[in-house]
């Protein structure tokens, strides 16, 4: 639906956390002070809900990283993995969870959704996903659309999803600030944050931004058009970071004062955070050209792209995508709505995955977001068909681990190894077959979804007393 | 010269010529009931199926298909699509589906867009489809007019039915394009019909007995008569269950009215009524947001809570499903069998799931002589690598009124010309 929409392309710049402490607004206001551009001003208020040690055994296990385990057992501890394995030791007390026939694998990551942004119900008052009022609207947040009243969170959830980052929408070359989310209900956004996510740029090539402003005569109305006002901007960030960096080494060295500090622009800071390398670009781009042209791009201006969403053709330059490290999010077989994705084929994941580059499944869709499972299944069958031998434990990275890299937390989530997050999902079959559906959901070892228990399945105000409310969708 | 080239052409894809092919040691999904045969053999002789059974003997100078560890079903058939009429959604120029600022309404017909060579035709193929049909969308008015049913076989004449139903806007299209209420659309409605009715009764007074301020034209009129006579079903967009109960309630009016719903999210609130006015629905098994005002009670129980009220759903693409492929019906079917497993949530048996992308379509449409594997029937055969309905199964061979079909499409092309991405003697391009 979304794909449709001039909105549809997002650019995420994510904010990134850093372990800074957030600068106070009047930082600087003291002689001796150095003024800075604060990198966490919106901070999470994301606390993990309780939950009891569990062991699930006797299950088939995909670890996420790759691994399987069949007979598999998981251990949850404090809201960790505690361990993974053939069998893992059962404390006193444990809840423990014979899942003889069922699958445990990581919580499902999607690294492109508008959930918040483009909430349900679809109507105008609470579409907030697309800044469309300059080809570059860096300044903007996608957090700051967020409505913590989605129902498309709770869908979510009951699909597996623990984690996902909500992008703007693609009418702008630049989009605005990313956010990476927990698939947690919170009363604000910032409930919902996943604690010290790094933040996104989303950037978008092609169709969307030249046909929006094209069609108000103004630049872009061209694809060449939509490099060149690219390099503009971030010909402009690059004075801006040198202005910031220049008062940041004078104030150092004590011949800065506080008011010698540059006027902040909100779009600056973004941009400049993708220069010092602690912004991730989420770059919507469909054509194998395109991600070229982008990527020489990147390197004039000395940033890194981190991921081409909505890649329908990276099938075609899988070999560059490997060579910059750069990873591909992509739909299983969505082609042909848009000219810019009629080369769309069933193979593109696994020739992506095949070539040593790094896959991901995504969605951009409130719909689809529920079975990305299902879209990998689809895209390791195709690549099996062609004789790639794509096991499932394989294809499972493209859910979590991967989608993880791309968003700067792999380190803490998308795979079940010890000390990581206990984002863990329950399914009552193999989660590649279209019979199977997760039976539990545990975020950070608390759990968030029982497919048995009313009491933790979550609803949104929106959905409270309305036709159908409780119904286990 | 040119016109005898097409009529050999004709004769050499016409099903009289096919000849006779034996799939054998499948397991037989016939779509009839829930009847599966293990090593089951479907005979096709002369476009037409002649035989269903286990273990049947193969006819003397018959092609087989072995089907050996593999499934066969009938041909799939989605209940909506804008398959052939429709190429690139975004590209206007390859879009048929609707006109903004046509004068017409009621009387757009979809056949002459028809295009045989529309690659999603062949992509479809290859997923299983074999017959769509083909719906337009409402472009200015409720009435979206005439859709079509057609055959997705490789060859140049694949129109199975033209006219073959209205479609109709209610609910918040509806309103929108009746110009902003639900009540103008309904107004819309009733004075279409009725002028309908008055054309029909006397044709050649029909322009001087017509208000001033009529808004229909004389061919829209004409193409709405066979659907308040019943000749033609009308398939009413409805979502919230009071429309839906609404459009039930027309046959007091129009009482020879044909009524197919589509959409129908909120059906299962009012499943019993639809049931008892025998009215088919078609639909997704996958809607579950709260996504409008209209679609608040959307569930994935829906299609598995009609089904057990009686109710006949066909599971078909229709304008607004995001990301939905006639290629993955099989996929929605599916979903449906898992929702039975969900405490408190209501799904379908298999052959249940299977017969909404097979019976339930011919069934809805009138397709007397399509949709399930019986002898009689048309010979529109699948045989799949796996279970039908599972996500990591895919036809291996497809037969259309009896006549084996290409498995390739512009995407297999472009998959086998990027496998190998190192270096050549000449640029990719020239691999073909």
């Amino acid at each position: 639906m979304m794909r449709f929409l001039p909105l549809a392309g997002l650019l995420l710049v994510a904010g990134c956390a850093t372990t800074d402490k957030p600068q106070p607004a009047t930082a600087g206001t003291k002689p001796g002070d150095i003024v800075s551009v604060p990198l966490d001003p919106f901070p999470s208020t994301y606390r993990a809900y309780a939950g009891v040690t569990t062991v699930i055994q006797n299950a088939t296990v995909y670890d996420g990283t790759g691994k399987k385990f069949a007979p598999g057992a998981v251990r949850l501890e404090n809201g960790k993995v505690a361990e993974i394995g053939a069998s893992v030791a059962i404390p006193a007390g444990a809840t423990v969870i014979d899942a003889q026939g069922k699958y445990v694998t990581p919580g499902v990551i999607d690294i492109h959704s508008h959930l918040g942004d483009y909430p349900s119900p679809g109507v105008e008052a609470v579409s907030d996903g697309n800044e469309a009022t300059s080809p570059s609207r860096a300044e903007v947040w996608a957090e700051h659309s967020v409505w913590p009243q989605d129902a498309g969170f709770a869908r979510a959830l009951a699909g597996g999803v623990t984690t996902f980052h909500v992008l703007p929408g693609s009418a702008n070359l630049f989009g605005g600030r990313g956010v990476t989310l927990k698939t947690v209900y919170g009363r604000t956004a910032q409930e919902m944050k996943f604690p010290q996510a790094p933040y996104s740029l989303k950037m978008a090539c092609g169709e969307n931004p030249k046909r929006v402003y094209g069609s108000r005569n103004q630049l872009p109305a061209t694809r060449m058009g939509n490099i060149a006002y690219d390099r503009q901007t971030w010909s402009d960030a690059v004075i801006y970071k040198r202005k910031w960096d220049d008062y940041t080494r004078r104030a150092k060295a004590g011949t800065a004062k506080p008011t010698d500090a540059p006027r902040r622009e909100i779009a600056g800071d973004t941009l400049m955070g993708v220069l010092n390398g602690q912004i991730l670009v989420e770059n919507h781009c469909y054509r194998a050209d395109e991600m070229a042209n982008v990527i020489d791009m990147s390197h004039e201006f000395g940033y890194k792209v981190t991921a081409f969403h909505h890649a329908v053709e990276s099938y075609k330059i899988a070999d560059l995508l490997a060579k910059e490290g750069i990873c591909s999010a992509m739909w299983a077989d969505w082609y042909g709505f848009k000219m810019e994705s009629y080369d769309g084929i069933r193979e593109n994941i696994a020739l992506v995955d095949h070539a040593g580059a790094c896959a991901i499944v995504h969605s951009d869709d409130a719909n689809g977001i529920q079975r990305l499972n299902q879209e990998a299944a689809k895209a390791m069958a195709a690549g099996n068909r062609m004789g790639f031998g794509i096991t499932p434990e394989r294809a499972w990275t493209w859910l979590s681990l991967n989608p993880a890299k791309g968003l700067g937390i792999a380190d803490r989530t998308g795979s079940l190894e010890p000390g990581k997050m206990a984002d863990v999902v329950l399914w009552n079959g193999n989660p590649f077959s279209v019979y199977s559906r997760p039976e539990k959901v545990w975020i950070d070892g608390a759990v968030m979804y029982d497919w048995a228990d009313a009491k933790r399945r979550p609803m949104a105000d929106f959905e409270l007393g309305q036709p159908g409310a409780g119904d286990p969708k | 010269m040119r016109r005898f080239a097409l009529l050999v052409a004709a004769l050499l894809a016409s099903p009289a010529l096919a000849a006779t092919y034996a799939i054998t040691g499948g397991t037989v999904a016939t779509a009839v009931g829930d009847t599966v045969i293990a090593n089951g053999t479907v005979i096709v002789r002369d476009g037409r199926i002649i035989a269903v059974g286990a273990g049947l003997p193969v006819p003397a100078g018959a092609t087989v298909i072995d089907a050996t560890g593999k499934y066969v079903t009938p041909g799939l058939i989605t209940a909506m699509s804008t398959l052939g009429i429709t190429e690139v959604e975004g590209v206007r120029q390859t879009n048929d589906a609707s006109a903004r600022t046509t004068p017409f309404s009621a009387a757009i017909d979809v056949t002459p867009a028809i295009n045989p060579m529309s690659p999603p035709i062949a992509v479809s193929r290859m997923g299983g489809i074999t017959r769509a049909i083909v719906g337009p969308e409402a472009s200015n008015e409720i009435f979206g007019g005439q859709g079509a049913i057609i055959s997705l076989a490789d060859r140049t004449d694949i129109l199975v039915r033209g006219q073959a139903f209205q479609l109709i806007e209610l609910g918040e299209d509806g309103a929108r394009t009746a110009g902003g209420s639900r009540p103008a659309a309904w107004l819309n409605l009733r004075n279409g019909f009725a002028e309908a009715q008055r054309y029909a009764r006397n044709p050649a007074a029909f322009d001087s007995g017509r208000d001033r301020d009529s808004l229909i034209k004389r061919l829209d009129a004409a193409a709405l008569v066979p659907v308040v006579e019943g000749r033609v079903p009308a398939v009413f967009h409805v979502e919230r269950a009071s429309d839906i109960t609404g459009v039930l309630g027309l046959t007091r009016e129009f009482p020879r009215l044909r009524i197919i719903l589509i959409g129908a999210r909120e059906g299962w609130l009012v499943a019993d009524k639809i049931a008892a006015a025998r009215v088919p629905v078609i639909t997704l098994t996958l809607h579950d947001l709260p996504d409008s005002f209209e679609t608040l009670a959307s569930t994935r129980s829906n299609v598995g809570r009609l089904v057990a009220a009686g109710v006949t759903v066909g599971l078909g693409v229709f304008q607004g499903d995001s990301g939905a492929q006639p290629r993955n019906l099989p996929y929605y079917a599916g979903n449906a069998v898992a929702q039975a497993a969900v405490p408190g949530g209501i799904g379908l048996t298999r052959a249940q799931a299977l017969a909404t992308i097979t019976s339930a379509p011919a069934r809805i449409f009138g397709l007397t002589d399509l949709g399930s594997l019986e002898v009689g029937k048309r010979g529109d055969v699948v045989v799949w690598d796996g279970d039908p309905l599972e996500l990591t199964s895919a036809p291996v061979a497809v037969l259309i009124d009896g006549v084996p079909q290409p498995m390739t499409s512009r995407q297999t092309l472009l998959r086998d010309r990027y496998r190998d991405l190192a270096p050549g003697a000449l640029p990719l391009q020239y691999n073909k």
